[in-house]
């Protein structure tokens, strides 16, 4: 029962974090780009933790919830390097795709 | 079972690593070849902690912990010199 | 709205339950040792890093505090399924647009959790926020502050600033009271 469980968490955060590669080469500019690595990987990867600590919970029969720090972390943190990035792909002007809606909102700095 | 799931997740996440690096080759433009950098990173932490489910061992969970807080810092490090041409101000 | 904590000794009461809580989860037991030294370390880690931070807003409803973080964790549940199939999708028919959300709060820290929610949230990610502090005049201080956001896919534009406004900052505004 808990081998299916611990398979099903395993195969969707996997499917997660190869979709968020494949929107990383499939987007055509970079500001579409960021949105797969930023949200897709991060509960792919959060998945992947808890299959993680079923699985070690089970293995050493005491209930082990320490790899949540892992995906508490990185939950925390994707917000803030999407931020950095996009702040310096503003800063250099990269092209957005045409037909962006909105490009006037952005101000020089 | 698990074997086999593994086996194929493990593929799954090589699959994205191969994708990265594609991206990380091609560009076109800094901050771009920065995001793969930082993907492939936490693909990376997902590898280890498979190979750690694999080995039925949690000694590698210190060495993700680890990647995870360094990844962080080195973009947020890189960005930072892209804005301003200076890390520390 | 308040800068200072209750009691000296505990200067910023949540980010000592978080230290506590991660010393536990690193040590992955609650034996009494362990018990212990957390506490010390939650309590002496905050009084020594004290002068180094500036004041923030401290949370004042812890209740609505958690029920906003289930919240947020629901909907980038729901979020990552919803850009899992836009990326999937068809590239072409997403129409990729900035918009630019007027904010009422005006601290920093509430600023940047909307910031991080809106980036962890449906098929936005959160850019900058203007004005930016560098380009102002020395000592002024904004009037109006703007959130820009990049979104995969924009439909309404009024009903996503609506949506913002209503479900992520006007909690914060409450648990921050500010």
């Amino acid at each position: 029962m808990t081998e299916w469980l611990i398979s099903a968490l395993l195969i969707v955060g996997g499917l997660f974090i190869l979709i968020g590669s494949i929107g990383l080469v499939k987007m055509p500019d970079f500001f579409m780009r960021l949105h797969g690595p930023t949200k897709a990987t991060t509960l792919g990867m959060a998945l992947l933790l808890i299959a993680a600590n079923v699985f070690f919970s089970v293995e050493n029969g005491v209930i082990n919830i320490k790899e949540i720090l892992i995906s508490i972390f990185l939950l925390i943190t994707a917000p803030i390097t999407g931020y950095m990035l996009i702040k310096s792909a503003i800063h250099h002007e990269l092209k957005a795709k045409d037909g962006t809606k909105g490009m006037d909102n952005i101000e020089d700095d | 079972m698990l074997e086999s799931v593994l086996l194929m997740v493990f593929a799954m996440i090589g699959v994205s690593l191969m994708l990265n690096l594609w991206r990380l080759i091609v560009g076109p433009s800094v901050p771009d070849r920065i995001l793969a950098l930082d993907t492939m990173y936490i693909n990376t932490i997902a590898l280890i902690i498979l190979y750690g489910i694999g080995m039925q061992t949690q000694i590698y969970f210190e060495a993700a912990l680890l990647i995870a807080m360094l990844g962080f810092v080195s973009t947020v490090a890189v960005c930072k010199y892209l804005l301003r041409g200076d890390i520390i101000e | 709205m308040r800068l200072q904590a209750r009691y000296k000794w505990l200067p910023t009461p949540f980010r000592s339950i978080l230290l506590f809580a991660v010393w536990l989860l690193l040590n992955n037991s609650v034996s009494a040792g362990h018990l212990i030294l957390g506490a010390v370390l939650a309590i002496v880690i905050p009084l020594v890093i004290a002068p180094f931070r500036t004041a923030q807003p401290l949370i004042l409803r812890p209740g609505l505090a958690t029920k906003q973080l289930f919240i947020v964790l629901w909907d980038i549940i729901t979020a990552n399924v919803e850009v899992a199939f836009k990326i999937l999708g068809p590239t072409k028919r997403l129409r990729p647009g900035f918009i630019k959300v007027p904010l009422d709060l005006e601290h920093e820290l509430p600023i940047t959790m909307l910031a991080s929610t809106v980036s962890l949230t449906p098929g936005t990610v959160s850019a900058e926020v203007y004005p930016i502090p560098e380009s102002l005049p020395k000592g002024e201080v904004p009037t109006q502050r703007f959130l820009l956001i990049h979104v995969l896919d924009l439909d309404d534009e009024q009903a996503l600033i609506e949506t913002i406004k209503r479900r992520y900052e006007a909690p914060l505004k409450e648990i921050f009271q500010c």
